[in-house]
């Protein structure tokens, strides 16, 4: 377990556990009472320390190694699952996953960036950093989607789309502006949610959805915040002020009705609780995937370009 | 310096009143370094006599230079919330953006304004980078969807032109938001069956390049543009990389399939003209071909067209009347709010030269800029 710099006094007290049970292992006494005491005291901190995340540690339990990743999700809400690869253009860009499933009982097109989990995995998924084909790729399936039918779950977890001279040649702008496009063109319901971090037009491009949930402690924005710090206080030491400013949790974003709806983790992180986080997320999803899947294409689609369009004309209170 | 700033400039402040002279009468060219008299190089639209360097062109020069006789209608653009998240960096944002309607005269970094191009009716939204590097914020989604709506009712075509360092991050995610916000906008023009054209100009990046400017029918640009998603220095930076020739400019986004033709500014009004006119007035619709029935699908004999003579089609009502009279220049209908008139004087016939000679982009490239614009990203 990785361990962030606010959880250390947390880590602390589980080293101690750890000790008494390696001792209780060895000298059978029973200190049940005391691993007892120390684990309420566990929960306590952490019930502490999450309830009042700056910004700043949120960004950092958004990108947090342990948390679960697209391809954790697809593996346990995902029965059937057919991965699908390539944008029938260039490449199959693998920071980008997304193939047809069943979730809960229904057929649907399921798409999200991957970070990777080691660093063989995490390489191979350029860690969810997207280049245009991926972006390509996610177009080809909501089109597919669209025409079996098939409802689209994306699951955004990507610190940006991938500045890179590769990239550029073969227009990230334009692939990303297109992907937008399609997710706002669509006839099935789309439903988003942000289970990491929303790095800016490559998090954009998935999810200009129907409903976008965020997970409680993941992040969204326009620009990262040491990327900010580094223009408008030049100096990436700014990290935690910019991460204020730019009001990127999801508190903040449910305020500004950016999102529809805030997913709860466990207590701890999603990295604490995997599959209970995974487990939530899932029942969200399914809750809008429910209410939106009676409406027909033509409104769904209408009704999301509408919402789009009013962006930002209603601000904070 | 050259010995003319030295010794000439002097002598001409003299002869006017120092508070209708500009600052510098002489402007050094970024990329080949020679000098040039401001009003040499207003009269040239800001394109060095030179090497053909294109410079910055303010937003309000462009607009006449691009419409008929230089005249255009600014529509008034719905206010948007004013700093949103209350966002304060070294500067309170609030800060910045009066520090920038100071410095402009204008809102924000978007004007929207309707005339015609070539006799064809038009809706023109043009971001004005020297407003905080003519970065995207709701005001400026605002005034796209504006544009957007404008065009829809009046049934003409869009052009946007951005000048833009991308989202303006003191917008925070709202910014973010204006990319499909945008994308919507302008798709609704597309839906209308009206064109819509992207005329790029230098910058067009981040979060500008990657919605609304890359979803043009046709895509324009200005010879030597920056044009990219990533900035050039992050790039570098981040991924370190080095980066080819030209990269990001006009010319490699044609040679990348992502822009239709760079185009020198003298030539930019009669290219527009003639695109808009063919996608416009496209003239007589081809013939219709009689559909005779027969048989036993049929409801009996031969049907149709009988009445006329084949070889003698009529135009259809799709087709529009022809542009060639400019009386039969359109006006506009209509425009939501009240509208801002402004007249702008004739564009120097000089610096827009009749002969629609196809232009290519300057061999030379202009060196880097390199200027700290304000905003960025996307
Ligand atoms: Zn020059």
């Amino acid at each position: 377990m990785n361990f962030l710099d606010f959880e250390k006094p947390i880590a602390e007290l589980e080293g101690k556990i750890a000790d008494l049970r390696h001792l209780s292992d060895d000298d059978g006494i029973n200190i049940a009472d005391e691993v007892a005491r120390l684990q309420a005291k566990v929960e306590k901190q952490l019930k502490a320390t999450y309830a009042k995340l700056t910004p700043w540690q949120k960004t950092q339990v958004a990108r947090h190694p342990d948390r679960p990743h697209c391809l954790d999700y697809v593996r346990q809400l995902i029965e059937d699952f057919e991965p699908l690869a390539g944008d029938r253009t260039f490449a199959e860009d693998h920071a980008i996953v997304g193939g047809v499933g069943r979730f809960r009982g229904r057929s649907v097109m399921v798409i999200g960036q991957e970070k990777g989990h080691d660093t063989e995995t995490r390489v191979k998924h350029n860690f969810g950093m997207a280049m245009p084909d991926g972006y390509r790729k996610a177009r080809r399936l909501m089109r597919m989607a669209d025409r079996f039918r098939l409802p689209v779950v994306t699951l955004v977890d990507t610190a940006g789309a991938y500045p890179g001279v590769a990239a550029e040649e073969r227009g990230q702008a334009e692939a990303i502006a297109r992907a937008i496009e399609t997710c706002l063109d669509i006839r099935v319901p789309l439903v988003s949610c942000i289970i990491g971090e929303g790095g800016s037009g490559g998090a954009i491009a998935l999810a200009s959805a129907n409903s976008v949930l965020m997970l409680e402690h993941s992040i969204y924005s326009v620009i990262s915040p040491e990327g900010c710090a580094g223009i408008l206080w030049r100096s990436g030491d700014q990290a935690q002020a910019a991460a204020e400013a730019l009001k990127l949790t999801a508190q903040d974003l449910h305020r500004l009705k950016v999102i529809d709806e805030i997913v709860p983790e466990p207590l701890g992180g999603a990295h604490r609780s995997r599959k209970a986080a995974i487990e939530s997320v899932g029942d969200a999803l399914e809750r809008h995937l429910s209410k939106l899947i009676p409406t027909e294409g033509g409104v769904l689609r209408a009704r999301r370009r509408d919402k789009f369009i009013e962006m930002g004309r209603n601000g904070l209170e | 310096m050259n010995w003319l700033t030295n010794f000439v400039r002097p002598k001409i402040q003299q002869l006017v009143r120092p508070k209708e002279v500009p600052e510098n009468l002489w402007k050094k060219c970024p990329a080949c370094g020679q000098m040039i008299f401001h009003r040499e190089l207003e009269k040239n639209l800001e394109v060095c006599t030179h090497c053909d360097h294109h410079m910055r062109l303010p937003v309000k020069k462009r607009l006449e230079a691009l419409f008929d006789d230089g005249e255009y209608k600014r529509i008034e653009l719905p206010k948007a919330p004013e700093d949103p998240l209350k966002f304060r960096d070294l500067k309170r944002y609030n800060d910045r953006i009066k520090d920038a309607r100071h410095k402009t005269g204008e809102q924000d970094a978007i004007i929207v304004a309707h005339g015609s191009v070539g006799g064809v009716r038009a809706v023109i939204a043009a971001f004005d980078f020297s407003f905080m590097g003519g970065s995207m914020g709701v005001a400026v989604g605002e005034g796209i969807v504006a544009a957007a709506e404008l065009a829809v009712l009046q049934d003409a075509p869009l052009i946007v032109i951005p000048a833009s360092g991308g989202a303006r991050m003191q917008e925070g995610i709202l910014s973010l938001m204006q990319m499909a916000r945008t994308t919507v906008a302008v798709d609704k023009v597309k839906d209308a069956g009206l064109p819509y054209i992207v005329l790029l100009t230098d910058p067009t990046t981040g979060g500008v390049t990657a919605s609304f400017a890359m979803l043009g029918d046709i895509h324009v640009s200005e010879p030597g543009a920056v044009i990219g998603f990533a900035g050039a220095r992050v790039i570098e930076s981040t991924i370190r990389e080095t980066l080819p020739e030209g990269f990001q400019r006009a010319e490699y986004l044609r040679e990348h399939g992502m822009v239709d033709t760079v185009v020198h500014r003298h030539h930019l009004k009669d290219k527009l003209a003639n695109i808009l006119n063919l996608l416009i007035n496209r003239g007589p619709a081809g013939q219709v071909v009689p559909f005779e029935r027969k048989g036993v699908f049929g409801a009996g004999e031969t049907t149709t067209a009988e009445t006329k003579p084949a070889g003698k089609p009529e135009p259809t009502p799709a087709a529009r009347p022809a542009p060639a009279a400019p009386a039969a220049k359109a006006q506009p209908t209509k425009a939501p709010d009240e509208e801002v008139a402004e007249t702008a004087a004739p564009a120097d016939e000089d610096a827009r030269p009749i002969d629609a000679a196809p232009a290519e982009a300057p061999k030379k490239e202009p060196a880097e800029t390199g200027e700290p614009s304000e905003p960025k990203k996307g």
